[in-house]
């Protein structure tokens, strides 16, 4: 493989594009605003803004919001539902739960609506057994109903179809026979876990987008064609890995949540590149920030998110959970007189004061301005230019009156709050997962995650942050670096000594067979092929699962039991014999290993001779209630042997980096900072 | 303003807190207990060292639990001889600030440089405490010996070592007793790990100034509270609520919740509640404060719990009315239902003061359905219980939520699919209970109808449900939700239970049922005013028919096409008005 390689992510605001040519190691980044309507504009406006000749570009590698932002804004496809009888509320009902623990109000709509949730008579039980044969009959006439009410998209979900899908499969043949387009989804092909509520409101998600994506992708494509691109487009999915587009619509629901993940992935190869096993990654944007971990180089993956309130997505992804603060979030003083920093957030409109569109209310952003850590010169880009007084007087009005502070001391108490608040809330997702947060670094990025991670990796006590090269563009950075991926989960639920282990054999093999057979229609060049094999288990009375890597298609019972009693000890230090081990899921990962990149590209060649060079002029800045003066640097120009102790700001186009006083500062090899705290 | 900073301030309220998160989540991750860990049916605190104030309480806790545990830790306290560190009570009593036997509190001695700093307890639902009844939901119990195992404050740990002795007088007396070592460790586990970082706060801020910090956090908590009753009208108050029975003697149990809300304080008198009853609804004090507590928290959601925010709720003892049970009343009725019908009473105390805060009634019962028998297959007995949800209430801005938690939990039901793997049942119907949403200009939300079929071997149903007499309270005009009901069909003939909603040890064989429907919630003002557009949707969607519309609502709506007739809706509805 010798033409270039694009990785382009579109995030709320911004399309984020990297092209490179893996021969010489030149590389273009750009960034355009994203085009809310068709993203495919911003793509194109991408691509034509760093003039790579799509002639001579091998892969393009996309991530999408677009079947996120669907399902949140709920522009989906009219999606009707065909299940067994007695049970067409499942997808409405849910499972008993209201938006929060306190309060006694809130919404919920299911993305199927009741009038075309249609019912046949079928029944299998927990066994797989049949207890009612499909009624065939009833079955044409009621998917002729969803015809003729306009339906475009079908799902059909039938109970215990994990455990045994021929129901499934022969509803979806006669459903492809009689339906206008290829949009049938069977619950069991995107999801052969047990749980009805989880495994049908995955399908219907997928029903609901995959008419979406399609026309995205196809539309997307065709215009890329149009300028040459001779190859398959790749889309980034949630696990982590990519899926080449003639394939993706297939599982839609599998694009959900990308964006997060690329980062994540982005965070991995960068880390595994030079050797750091163990990051917390930390995504900071305008409202919310994402947090995941990195173990050995691999992202760690969950199979249980909600995409919102109700909304469980229960396909493997990369596991980002999202914590509500960002630049926007809004500090106030509550009735209690205590100061408050978010949830709520200015968002995008009208934002941080300091955007200049109508932002009364302080936010994180406009504290760090205060305080000298953002260049107050660039409020001038701005469209309304506020003034830093006006800022200022806000702080004082909204905030210093009640404690008796000034402007800056304001601004210094909410940044305090907020890190603190944030660590908290990262130091519990770790802990949810299993770890603690001081044997980690920290790899912030995004926006605004370089402007927050060295006063947040002292408040968790985490050793050392990692910035790498180009923190804005991170996302599309891991579209370039992920390989294929197709994951693989099946639902065996049965305790360790009754455990049929050919038929755990049996479906090992099929997984990896399914798997072989998807990267090979993915018709993607890749240079080898890897399996990652692990198992859901738990002690039998027990709701939550431990994941558990194993050795493969060839696991032995012993080695389950091993395996699980060495998890379960480092996870809780408690070792039960009394009590016996169920082995609940199994799972398979089918990686493409596509070429790798040469990531040492991204640090650029523009390096001054000395750190005085790189040093573009001195600015007071506020740490710890004082103003210190502190010199400003360029990223792009510090010297390969950099070695120098803060304060710092380091500024570059797509972020700006605080180093405290005291913290030393180093770079790698390829190109990332690295702050010991 | 005190001497401590606004930042630090702050920085120490997100501590406490993060100490008690932390306790909530290494609790419920390695529980056994699907209770604590699937229902999440447990809570943790730090509680003061002399008064067993709550300090903090973590946001994941189940909210009945709301400032329950004060009450028990102050029963420690009282009985506590010798503390030594590493020391871990273990209590279930109702009659000492508890809710019903099985919630088990482990109350540990907080140690900070040699001296006792601070409490740290928590509660957890076992799934069984012996008893009558396996899983403790007694519908007719008539005093509490029969509803389980009690324990008193008893040292289950001594300086770190687990008392082997009481452990197996523990063991010797309840059902499932293998797994519940799995749920002990993980319980003692969490206050451990609530030690560990309550060091570390001490350490990081200092004891004097994290001292200073909880008390000056309790005063604003109060303030915050006090700011939030100001707006509330001075004047009196009154809503009333009833229990379907007691499960014993067939009549309604009464609560009759009097506010007065006077400047920055609210006062709430229950003397006029009925008297304490025979069967196992009555309520333990404790349970009684926390369900007003959890109600005013519902109400007001972003208000921190500390003992602060409790102050300005005065709350009189209901002496000699069974929402004040003394030893030996049954009381296992009251954390799942009495509670949620004394928050109810709060609710519909206060609808018509505050109108744009409250809502209508929600479903409020947990719907226990427990079915224990031997499946001949497996060669095994078992007990399946089944929860249920209902219809939330309208509010000023949309309709109910359907099928929504219980008013006391926070807990998700079992997956159908999981239920059928485990026991000897197939469920033949889960589905929206049509009709249920009690009538409003905001409807209610809708309860759930399901039933289940046994497929081997013989079993006993019981059930400890509510609302099968009077629907969830509707507001300002709403109607009331739909009715709880329940149906058992045994050789092809219905039964249904003489209390409606509790009965015990109904013998069933195979191929006989259990059916139940759950409440709607209650209907937010005059059906009359609802869009009629949005009563056609409704009937689009099969939630109610077109003759419930027009009955309930005034809404006639063409037969052909289901669309709105404006001209003879308002001449029905001005033929109403």
């Amino acid at each position: 493989m010798n033409g270039r390689v694009i990785g382009v992510d579109v995030g709320g605001t911004f399309t984020d594009l990297i092209s490179v040519d893996p021969n010489t190691g030149s590389i273009e980044v750009t960034k355009v605003p994203t085009t809310l309507d068709n993203q495919a504009f911003g793509v194109i406006a991408a691509i034509k803004n760093v003039g790579t000749d799509l002639t001579k570009v091998d892969a393009i590698n996309h991530g999408t919001t677009t079947t996120t932002n669907a399902l949140l804004e709920r522009k989906i496809a009219k999606t009707g539902l065909i299940t067994t009888k007695g049970f067409r509320d499942v997808l409405e009902l849910g499972r008993r739960t209201r938006p929060k623990p306190y309060g006694l109000k809130g919404q919920f709509k299911p993305l199927i609506s009741r009038d075309v949730r249609m019912e046949v008579s079928e029944r299998i039980d927990a066994d797989g057994g049949v207890v009612i044969p499909l009624d065939e009959v009833e079955l044409r006439s009621k998917i002729q109903d969803l015809i003729d009410a306009g339906v475009e998209s079908l799902v059909i979900h039938f109970l215990h179809s994990y455990k045994n899908s021929d129901h499934e499969k022969r509803a979806a043949t006669i459903a492809k026979e009689m339906w206008p387009n290829a949009f049938v989804t069977a619950g069991h092909e995107i999801l052969s876990e047990y749980r009805e509520y989880e495994r049908g409101t995955t399908a219907a998600i997928n029903g609901a987008i995959r008419p979406v994506l399609d026309k995205y992708i196809n539309r997307l494509q065709g215009e890329l064609a149009a300028e040459g691109f001779a190859h398959d487009l790749l889309v980034m999915q949630g696990n982590g890995g990519s899926v080449s587009a003639r394939a993706v619509a297939h599982s839609a629901v599998s694009t959900v949540m990308s964006g997060p993940a690329s980062g994540v992935m982005a965070a991995a190869a960068t880390c595994r590149a030079v050797g750091i096993d163990k990051v917390i990654t930390y995504d900071m944007g305008g409202t919310s920030s994402d947090v995941g971990l990195v173990e050995g180089g691999v992202p760690q993956v969950t199979s249980e998110l909600d995409l919102e309130y109700g909304m469980p997505i229960h396909v493997p992804m990369v596991d980002v959970h999202t914590i509500g603060a960002g630049g926007g979030s809004i500090a106030f003083v509550n009735d209690a007189g205590m100061l408050q920093v978010g949830p709520e957030s200015a968002g995008a409109l009208p934002g941080p004061i300091c955007y200049g569109r109508d932002g009364k209310k302080p936010t994180i952003t406009d504290a760090n301005l205060i305080l000298g850590r953002l260049d107050p010169k660039a409020l001038f880009s701005v469209d309304n230019p506020v003034s830093l007084d006006q800022i200022r007087s806000i702080f004082e009005t909204d905030i210093g009156v009640h404690f008796g502070m000034n402007a800056e001391q304001a601004a210094s108490a909410v940044l305090q709050v907020a890190n603190n608040k944030m660590a908290g809330a990262i130091r519990m997702v770790s802990l949810s997962r299993g770890h603690d947060p001081r044997d980690f670094s920290l790899f912030a990025f995004g926006g605004a995650g370089p402007l927050h991670g060295t006063s947040l990796a002292s408040e968790l006590s985490i050793p050392s942050v990692v910035f790498p090269a180009k923190p804005g563009i991170t996302n599309a950075l891991g579209c370039v670096v992920s390989d294929l991926r197709h994951d693989f989960v099946n639902t065996v639920n049965t305790p360790l000594a009754s455990l049929d282990i050919t038929a755990v054999h049996e479906i090992i093999n099929r997984q990896i067979s399914d798997g072989k057979q998807m990267i090979e229609n993915d018709n993607v060049p890749i240079e080898e092929m890897e399996f990652l094999y692990s198992a859901d288990m738990q002690f039998q009375g027990q709701s939550h699962m431990l994941d558990v890597e194993i050795s493969g298609p060839n696991v032995t019972v012993e080695e389950l039991q091993m395996r699980f009693d060495e998890v379960y000890w480092a996870r809780f230090a408690v070792e039960l014999p009394e009590i016996k081990a169920v082995l609940v899921n199994l799972h398979t990962a089918v990686i493409g290993r596509r070429k790798s990149f040469p990531l040492s590209v991204l640090a650029g060649s523009d390096q001054a001779e000395n750190l005085e060079d790189a040093m573009r002029c001195m600015r007071p800045v506020m740490f710890d209630g004082e103003w210190i003066d502190t010199p400003v640097y360029t990223r792009g120009k510090l010297p390969l042997d950099l070695n120098t102790i803060g304060p710092a700001i380091i500024e570059q186009p797509d972020t700006t980096i605080v180093v405290e006083p005291g913290n030393t500062v180093t770079l790698d090899e390829i190109g990332n900072l690295i702050v010991e705290v | 303003m005190s001497s401590l900073d606004p930042i630090t301030l702050a920085v120490i309220q997100n501590g406490l807190i993060q100490v008690c998160n932390e306790m909530d989540l290494a609790f419920v991750r390695a529980a056994f207990s699907p209770v604590i860990s699937e229902a999440l049916d447990r809570s943790d605190g730090i509680y003061a060292a002399n008064t067993g104030e709550l300090i903090a309480q973590g946001e994941l806790g189940l909210p009945v639990f709301v400032g329950t545990m004060q009450f028990s830790t102050q029963a420690v306290i009282e009985r506590a001889k010798n503390v030594k560190p590493g020391d871990i009570y273990i209590v279930n009593d109702p009659y000492l600030g508890g809710t019903h036997l099985m919630d088990v509190k482990f109350v540990r001695p907080f140690f900070y440089k040699g001296k006792l700093w601070s409490w740290l307890a928590n509660t957890g639902h076992w799934p069984d405490l012996g008893g009558a009844v396996p899983g403790g939901f007694s519908a007719n119990a008539t005093e509490v010996e029969q509803e389980g195992l009690r324990l008193p404050p008893v040292k289950l740990f001594k300086e770190g070592v687990l008392d082997e002795e009481i452990l197996s007088i523990i063991l010797s007396n309840i059902r499932i007793a293998d797994q519940r070592i799995g749920d002990i460790k993980a319980q003692a586990a969490a206050l451990a790990v609530g030690e560990q970082r309550l060091t570390d706060l001490l350490d990081k801020y200092g004891e004097t100034i994290v001292t200073d910090a909880i008390a000056e956090l309790k005063i604003r908590a109060s303030e915050q509270m006090r700011s939030k009753i100001s707006a509330i009208p001075d004047g009196d108050y009154q809503g009333i609520a009833y229990v379907d029975s007691d499960g014993v003697v067939n009549e309604p149990l009464k609560i009759d919740m009097k506010i007065t809300s006077k400047g920055d304080e609210l006062f709430f008198d229950m003397s006029g509640s009925s008297a304490p009853c025979m069967g196992p609804m009555n309520s333990v004090i404790a349970t009684t404060k926390s369900s007003v507590y959890l109600a005013i928290k519902h109400i007001f959601p972003e208000i921190p719990i500390n003992a602060g925010t409790f102050e300005p709720l005065n709350i009189k003892d209901p002496v000699d009315t069974f929402l004040y049970a003394k030893y030996p009343r049954p009381v296992s009725g009251c954390a799942a239902e009495v509670s949620q019908r004394i928050a109810e009473a709060v609710f519909n105390a206060l609808v018509d003061v505050i109108p744009d805060l409250l809502f209508a009634a929600p479903a409020g019962t947990s719907g226990n359905l427990a079915i224990g028998g031997f499946d001949p297959k497996k060669d095994k007995a078992y007990v399946m219980y089944v929860i249920s949800g209902g219809g939330y209430g309208g509010y000023l801005e949309a309709d109910g939520l359907s099928n929504g938690c219980s008013t006391i939990g926070i807990s998700k039901t079992t997956p159908i699919e999981v239920m059928e793997q485990y026991y000897p049942i197939i469920f033949e119907e889960y589905s929206l209970h049509e009709g249920s949403g009690g009538a409003g200009e905001m409807r209610g939300g809708f309860g759930v109808n399901y039933k289940i079929k046994l497929r081997r071997g013989s079993a006993r149903a019981s059930m400890v449900m509510d609302h099968g007499r009077y629907g969830p309270l509707g507001a300002l005009g709403g109607e009331n939700g739909g009715l709880n009901t329940v149906k058992v069909t045994t050789n092809g003939e219905d039964y249904i239970p003489p209390h409606l909603s509790k009965d015990q040890d109904i013998q069933i064989n195979v191929g006989d049922s259990v059916s139940v429907s759950t409440p709607g919630g209650g209907g937010y003002g005059n059906p009359l005013l609802r869009d009629p557009e949005k009563a056609a949707a409704d009937v689009k969607l099969g939630y109610y028919t077109a003759e419930q519309v027009s009955a309930r609502f005034g809404v006639v709506l063409d037969p052909a096409d289901l669309s709105v007739k404006l001209a003879k809706t308002k001449q029905l509805r001005a033929s109403r008005s």
